[in-house]
């Protein structure tokens, strides 16, 4: 159960840096160019994230008690495959989900 | 006849946008779905989606609020996945810096990355007034922005009926894995995802998902220096071609 005083201090803290972030140049900053250095980095920031996310919980799922499991691994491939290939994230998530449930359906 | 362009510019952003609800319906009920089965209220949920209003950090907050991670590593992951806000903040400078302050400050709210995509494009190929482009990027936000924070209370109000044994639980990995499929569109982007999958698998030992920390920028240093390499090798084939020419 996800702590409730935590839950909002994180709402409220994510609400105010979102937006700051949103804002920073717009509202203060003004049209001066940024760093390219800065540029190049920020480029990267969700490319990066996600996968570092993502990676350990496709290996090791919860639902299984981190127990590796090859659906749920199949599942992930499938997914990112459709998403590369065809930039449908809607597409993508239903090709994942269909070899989820497959493969719970043939091997659970 | 400033109103009326106005106007017709806002009803252009509106069509622009509408084929976006296709993704945002979907995805904010499935937020409002996981946020449900993290043990969230419907008003939480709710409260989630207006306050931060990003789909990819309520997704990382919300998942490692749930895997019990430090506060510090909550919010820093979550505002590394936006720090890509902030480059679109720079480049919407130019078109909508002079408006007034307020205006800006509402503007800078409904920056996400489908109302910038649109408005990025419509303002760099027409030469439109200030008022014609604040029209257009608030048509762009009616489709885009508002049915975000229906569709999660859609959610909520359903998940409560999905059991957790139908696999539920694999459903924030799979959206992430369908958001950066879309991302992978140069060898940098490429070398980033790799590296910082590779590195926070390595790192997943490291207490208080602080692995997440070390494989992150280590996608952002690798995907910058990539982009720096093939910048540099591209630079050297166009001078050796124009010395072979």
């Amino acid at each position: 159960m996800i702590d409730r005083t935590m839950l909002w201090i994180v709402i409220v803290a994510l609400g105010i840096g979102s937006f700051g972030l949103r804002f920073v140049f717009l509202g203060l900053v003004g049209d001066r160019p940024l760093p390219p250095w800065l540029l190049r980095h920020l480029r990267y920031t969700a490319v990066a994230v996600l996968p570092a996310l993502v990676a350990p919980l496709v290996l090791w799922p919860r639902a299984t008690e981190g127990e590796t499991d090859p659906v749920r691994i199949a599942s992930a491939c499938v997914t990112l495959a459709v998403a590369f290939v065809t930039r449908n994230v809607i597409a993508a998530m239903a090709s994942g989900a269909g070899v989820l449930a497959l493969g719970m359906l043939m091997l659970g | 006849m400033a109103a009326s362009a106005a106007r017709s510019s806002y009803m252009r952003g509106l069509r622009d946008g509408l084929p976006f609800l296709a993704v945002i319906l979907p995805f904010g009920m499935l937020f409002g779905v996981v946020a449900t089965e993290a043990g969230l209220s419907i008003f939480e949920a709710l409260a989630f989606s207006i306050v931060v209003i990003a789909g990819a950090a309520q997704f990382t907050a919300l998942q490692l609020l749930n895997d019990a991670a430090p506060l510090a590593v909550v919010i820093a992951s979550a505002l590394a996945v936006n720090l890509r806000m902030a480059m679109y903040s720079a480049s919407m400078t130019p078109h909508l810096g002079a408006l007034p302050m307020w205006k800006r400050a509402l503007v800078a709210y409904f920056l996400v990355d489908q109302t910038y995509a649109l408005s990025q494009m419509e303002f760099e190929a027409k030469p439109l007034s200030l008022t014609e482009k604040l029209g257009y990027f608030l048509g762009t936000v009616t489709p885009i922005c508002l049915p975000w924070y229906g569709a999660t209370v859609v959610g909520a109000w359903a998940g409560a009926a999905i059991p957790p044994e139908t696999g539920i639980d694999f459903a924030v990995p799979l959206a992430f894995l369908a958001m950066i499929g879309g991302m992978l569109r140069t060898t940098a982007h490429r070398w980033a995802a790799a590296a910082a999958a590779v590195v926070a698998v390595g790192f997943a030992w490291l207490p208080w998902n602080l692995g997440l920390i070390v494989g992150g920028v280590a996608g952002m240093v690798v995907g910058a220096q990539v982009e720096l390499w093939t910048e540099r090798r591209e630079a050297a084939k166009v001078v050796k071609e124009e010395a072979d020419a």
